[in-house]
């Protein structure tokens, strides 16, 4: 196990270098320019000067091996320095956003939380959702039951975030006004009413997420269940005598939920990424809304580090997937 | 009597129309495929029918409400000129909705297409030439492990600019969005693609082929192509709700078509400022979307259970 684990490790590590320099190249013919706001009357050798200061002068290779120097360098060892109260780090040139002049990192450790709490909320809560509907789908297959969730989880996934989180805010914030339209980040849950207003903030980004995440997982809990439903090794525990009850729940759902779980492992950073959708509409500033004022910024050094962060969140969870599976099925690891 | 029958068997049943008697009988798919059809007439000629120009601005009929307001507020602005209202310039929403529906359908078709040719000849080199088969497939994984809706907005923001400059702000966008789409989007079906074309391979009409020395040229073209048709077509129905999700999505977000071109993704977007005064301008748009996708998600169900050979016989 520990040997299969290690081969998938090491080739994430190409994997991880071919985006990072794709993203960078990408990057690199930016038409952009960080000069631009740089008042005309600075003369032109005052700013040449500092393009050289802001690396701008250099090769490209040079370049891009200073960005990887600075990402997967400079930036943990900052964070250790922080989490321990060291000084490695020094005097080291972090990477810095053009459009705030402060480093990146500080400002994606600040947005993060928000990205997680709605993200990871509505993953659970999605994931908790699709599992009992697939189950309870496939054993009572073309029941009215498995029409009417068939039904909902084609409409969950066919219907995009952005109209169902518009059509959540028309009803329930501006005809029922039952829930603010805006999530207010700067909230703090102190006591009862705040931690209600807190819920009741969520409530609606959080439900877009989820019905769309438990859409695509049910379809795939419905789909393997119905495949190992017809298998032999059932029949045989029915003719054992077993309750039918722990034939479902503990034989055939065990089996079945070996794909699944990868396939809630691969949607994470799926997950991710459509949240940048989902928090313009509500207008959380997570993550999704840094990556696009960055992008209307013209702010690379921002665009740079978040579509990388991106990257690293599917090559990891590519990783947890494929060792999940490993651990959950033998036949994959002898391979 | 007896006559008719052995008519009937006489006659060469083509597959294709044991898979029409099998996508008849998917109910969903039936109402899915009458409601695309519907869509795409609608779009297609329906700016014929209903003449207003969608860009025309006329400022004394704005912010129509839809006719049906009457139902519940029978004080509301309405008109029967403007049936679906008019938005804050006085431009047709009706009109508007149909312009949107061209350019939206346009790109979902044509991303689609190019991402299902990009991904069935990338598939098929690689089930076909083993020399090719580790690279490409290499290449698809590390294409798989792009984050791709934000390269997708990297792109459009990099991009925009220059291509408006060469071919004018709506064609440039457009072979922008379509390309940025249909290269985020093959991977997918090369990979099915390849899966099916190496376990063709090993079948004995291929043998046979070979052994009368076809060529690899007339081999894909005869032989392993019509064969891996049905996975095409299932990810091609996939494929086409992606790109029409994908590029209102792109719009939605601010970095799509320019901002007096109307896409349906475009609308919504505009419309979500006075969502709480207008609501019909945000939901008439996001039903267009939904239902289409809805529509060819369902298409894409039936077509699979009815190219599925072990579904089709029961």
């Amino acid at each position: 196990m520990l040997n299969f684990t290690i081969r998938r490790l090491l080739i994430s590590v190409p994997t991880l270098v071919f985006i990072s320099l794709v993203i960078f190249l990408l990057l690199q013919l930016a038409p952009g320019d960080p000069m631009a706001q740089v008042p005309l009357t600075v003369p032109p050798e005052v700013k040449q000067k500092m393009r050289e200061a802001l690396g701008l002068g250099q090769p490209i290779h040079i370049q891009y091996w200073k960005w990887l120097v600075q990402f997967f360098w400079v930036e943990p060892l900052h964070l250790f320095d922080y989490m321990f109260n060291t000084v490695y780090s020094e005097g080291m040139q972090r990477v810095i956003s053009w459009q705030t002049r402060s480093p990146v990192m500080d400002i994606v450790a600040q947005r993060i939380p928000q990205t997680l709490w709605v993200v990871g909320m509505s993953y659970v809560l999605g994931i908790m959702i699709a599992l009992p509907l697939g189950i309870i789908s496939a054993y009572k297959q073309y029941s009215i039951f498995d029409q009417v969730g068939t039904f909902i989880s084609m409409v969950g996934f066919s219907v995009p975030t952005f109209f169902t989180g518009v059509l959540l805010i028309v009803v329930f914030s501006v005809q029922l006004q039952w829930f603010p339209s805006i999530y207010d980040t700067t909230h703090k849950v102190t006591d009862f009413s705040s931690l209600m207003f807190q819920i009741k903030q969520m409530i609606m980004p959080v439900s877009v997420l989820a019905l769309y995440n438990a859409a695509q997982i049910g379809r795939f809990m419905r789909a393997s269940m119905l495949d190992n439903l017809n298998q032999d090794y059932v029949r045989t525990a029915r003719a054992k005598g077993l309750p039918e009850k722990v034939v479902v729940l503990v034989h055939v759902l065990r089996n079945s939920m070996i794909p699944v779980i990868t396939v809630i492992a691969l949607g994470v950073p799926q997950v991710f990424g459509g949240a940048i959708i989902t928090e313009q509409v509500f207008k959380v500033n997570g993550l999704g809304q840094l990556l696009i004022t960055a992008i209307q910024a013209n702010d690379l050094p921002m665009v740079q580090t978040l579509t990388f962060i991106f990257a690293i969140l599917i090559v990891l969870f590519n990783l947890i997937a494929d060792v999940l599976y490993g651990v959950l099925d033998p036949r994959i690891r002898y391979d | 009597m007896t006559d008719t029958t052995v008519q009937t068997k006489a006659l060469s049943r083509n597959q294709w129309w044991d898979v029409w008697d099998q996508f008849k009988t998917h109910k969903g798919a039936v109402v899915g495929g009458g409601f695309l059809l519907f869509i795409t007439l609608a779009v297609l000629f329906g700016p014929y029918l209903w003449t207003l120009d969608p860009q025309r601005l006329d400022i004394r009929a704005k912010d129509m409400r839809p006719i049906y307001t009457l139902l519940w507020d029978s004080g509301a602005k309405v008109s029967w000129g403007h049936p679906f209202g008019t938005d804050n310039l006085g431009r047709d929403t009706m009109a508007k909705l149909m312009a949107g529906g061209q350019v939206s359908m346009a790109v979902g078709w044509v991303a689609m297409l190019l991402s299902i040719v990009m991904g069935t000849a990338i598939g098929v080199v690689a089930g076909y030439f083993k020399r090719f088969d580790g690279l490409l497939m290499r290449f698809t994984d590390l294409f798989l492990a792009l984050p791709l809706l934000p390269l997708l907005l990297v792109i459009m923001m990099l991009f925009r600019d220059s291509l408006r400059k060469s071919f004018g702000p709506e064609m440039g966008i457009f072979i922008l969005i379509v390309i940025g789409i249909g290269i985020t989007s093959w991977m997918q079906t090369a990979r099915i693609v390849r899966g099916d074309v190496l376990a063709l391979k090993e079948r004995d009409f291929i043998l046979a082929a070979r052994s009368i020395g076809t060529s690899p040229r007339h081999m894909i073209s005869r032989h392993l192509l019509p064969n891996v048709m049905s996975p095409i077509m299932v990810s091609a129905t996939l494929g086409l709700a992606n790109a029409i999700i994908t590029e209102s999505a792109l719009s939605f977000l601010g970095l799509g078509f320019p901002s007096d071109f109307p896409t349906w993704g475009k609308l919504l977007f505009d419309a979500t400022d006075r969502m709480e005064l207008y609501p019909e301008r945000v939901i008439w748009p996001g039903i267009c979307i939904s239902f289409t996708v809805l529509s060819v998600n369902y298409i894409g169900d039936g077509l699979r259970d009815a190219l599925d050979p072990r579904i089709r016989g029961r």
